[in-house]
């Protein structure tokens, strides 16, 4: 063919490096943020380009300030994704298989339901917290995050399991096994995959959340990161290498996740979107 | 999958009487343990998306103080909420921010996610590594973005001006202090949020493109315009409508990045339907007015919703 012709070779490179150039203006934001949190000495001055040396007392001092924040957001998510699962996932192969009257009108409603603002849900949503004396409490804040993963899980992990051959699950309802058992040992083993996309991204939206963590919590007790950095800017105003410090640790489980499990969030990008 | 038949196995009549429970009852029981797996989710929905639905239309008609968090007492007023809310320039302004923010974002983020997506379609080395590492910027906490942009379009001493003070090009843009450009700014940075989600989604639907239309294209010595206008738009036509439609979604509601980069300030040029419920609700306590506003939102996204299954239905015949 013709790619094998230098001409069409050359071409082939030059598009890598216009696509680095691309890369380079998408990324420079999150460059600008590591370079500002390592030169914390120029508090509100301008920042250079690159950092003169290394310097981690913005980052001693986010973690001294933010630390417990960001084990509070680790610990929030990863209940955000235990109570997220524990609901989606066997109601994902409700739907896919038992042919319930109404499926379709509980799918339907699980897609509208992405329609409707958070900031509306939080603002019913404090009122019962008050009631229920759930306000800046863990478990409240894990069961307002994992709303945010439940509906987009349900929807991927029904369209997967809806793809499982009848014969696997019926073979082993023919050696005896109820559908609990059905569920736990042949179905969730076969659905690993949409199972971990699932988790991922329910983790990655309760780590992000900010609108909950901001108006269901009114004390200092429970805060997640982005609601620490957040207050961090309003009382350090002078002080943006700590600021950017944190906010670079912040940003390390997403960029951790993008390069271990790339391929799990390219799948969940696009298949809780294609329904 | 309207009609799917249970496949439960039939159980052989002649032993059914006498050796195994009823089978009416045993087909019950099967029943209630089917909706055991589904019951649990539809229970968390209706509690977490339906009732707060129905809780802030009901807050709207009610009065909301301070107070009313240690006496518990919101009473009934009427339709006084509404009436003083519309009556509120600021409702009507944060109307039109969230219209103009809703409109431009979709717009940037398209084009460009567009324009990238056919970018990465072309095999060149290094393509896909390069594509997945622009998720990056999606992956980071709204908030934490925001709070980034905010130090790099600061007017004194932000890297944009001082960028575009090297090149002679001004660099004393008040971005974000500005009444008139904050809402330009704000706009902006959402259309660097969302790129990297709308290039991905439009990348997948154009690798479900036949390779055989672009060479059939090319024998027939088509364009590159041509082929772009007369293949790949048409057969993209659901995937965009999809990235358009979830892309309305979450930009008519946007909160944490407003928060993160103006407050909704200065001068509430940045205040939109989303930041004023927040406001209305959480900062002066006022979750009656909030609710107003919020039942707005929902109303404008329903309508949209509504447009859009039509639209899909009458495409489907």
């Amino acid at each position: 063919m013709a790619a094998h012709t230098p001409t069409a070779s050359r071409r082939r490179w030059g598009s890598t490096v216009a696509g680095v150039l691309i890369l380079g203006v998408m990324l420079f934001p999150l460059y600008w943020m590591l370079n500002t949190a390592l030169q914390p000495e120029s508090g509100l001055l301008q920042v250079d380009p690159v950092p003169s040396g290394v310097d981690l007392s913005g980052f001693s001092k986010a973690l001294s300030d933010q630390g417990g924040h960001l084990l509070t957001s680790l610990l929030v998510s990863f209940g955000a994704v235990a109570v997220c699962l524990a609901i989606s996932a066997p109601a994902a192969y409700g739907l896919a298989r038992f042919g319930l009257r109404g499926s379709r009108t509980i799918v339907f409603g699980t897609l509208i339901t992405q329609m409707v603002p958070g900031i509306v849900i939080a603002n019913a949503l404090y009122n019962s917290y008050v009631d229920l004396g759930l306000v800046n409490s863990y478990f409240g804040l894990m069961l307002a995050d994992a709303s945010l993963g439940i509906p987009f899980s349900i929807v991927l992990m029904r369209s997967f399991m809806v793809s499982i051959p009848g014969e696997v699950i019926e073979a082993a309802e023919i050696d005896g096994a109820g559908p609990v058992r059905v569920f736990l040992r042949v179905v969730l083993p076969m659905s690993r995959n949409s199972l971990i996309t699932s988790g991922l991204f329910a983790f990655l939206f309760s780590w992000s959340d900010f609108m909950f963590a901001l108006t269901l919590n009114t004390t200092d007790d429970v805060k997640p990161i982005t609601l620490g950095i957040y207050q961090y800017i309003g009382a350090h105003v002078g002080d943006w290498g700590s600021v950017m410090a944190a906010s670079v640790l912040s940003a390390v489980p997403a960029a951790i996740l993008l390069v271990l499990a790339q391929k799990y969030i390219a799948a969940g990008i696009s298949g809780g979107s294609v329904k | 999958m309207t009609t799917s038949t249970v496949t439960a196995p039939v159980p052989a009549k002649t032993s059914g009487k006498s050796a195994g429970p009823d089978p009416a009852r045993q087909r019950l029981r099967r029943r209630l343990a089917q909706w055991g797996f589904v019951a649990p989710a539809v229970v968390f929905m209706l509690l977490f998306f339906g009732y707060p639905l129905v809780r802030n239309i009901v807050m709207s008609f009610q009065h909301y103080t301070p107070k009313t968090f240690f006496t518990g007492e919101a009473p009934f007023n009427g339709a006084d909420n509404w009436s003083s809310v519309f009556q509120d320039v600021l409702f009507g302004q944060a109307l039109w921010h969230t219209l103009v923010f809703t409109a431009g974002s979709l717009l940037g983020q398209f084009c460009v996610g567009l324009a990238l997506a056919v970018f990465f379609n072309r095999r060149f080395p290094l393509g896909g590594v390069l594509r997945s590492l622009i998720l990056l910027p999606w992956l980071v906490p709204m908030v934490v973005s925001g709070i980034v942009w905010r130090r790099i379009l600061d007017q004194d001493t932000g890297v944009l001006n001082t960028f575009l003070d090297t090149l002679g090009l001004g660099g004393h843009t008040p971005w974000l202090t500005s009444p008139d450009m904050a809402l330009l700014s704000v706009i902006l940075v959402n259309i660097w949020i969302g790129i990297p989600f709308n290039m991905v989604i439009l990348y997948g639907g154009l690798q479900e493109i036949p390779r055989e239309l672009y060479e059939a294209a090319s024998l027939d010595g088509a364009s590159a315009w041509r082929t772009f206008r007369s293949i790949t738009l048409p057969m993209l036509k659901p995937v965009i409508t999809v990235v358009l439609v979830l892309g309305f979604m979450s930009t008519v509601k946007i909160l944490d990045l407003i928060l993160a980069l103006t407050d909704g300030g200065p001068a509430d040029a940045t205040q939109t339907l989303g930041t004023l419920t927040y406001q209305n609700s959480f900062v002066e306590l006022d979750f009656g007015a909030g609710a107003v506003v919020g039942n707005v939102l929902i109303l404008i996204s329903a309508v949209f919703a509504v447009f859009y299954l039509r639209a899909n239905r009458t495409e489907g015949k």
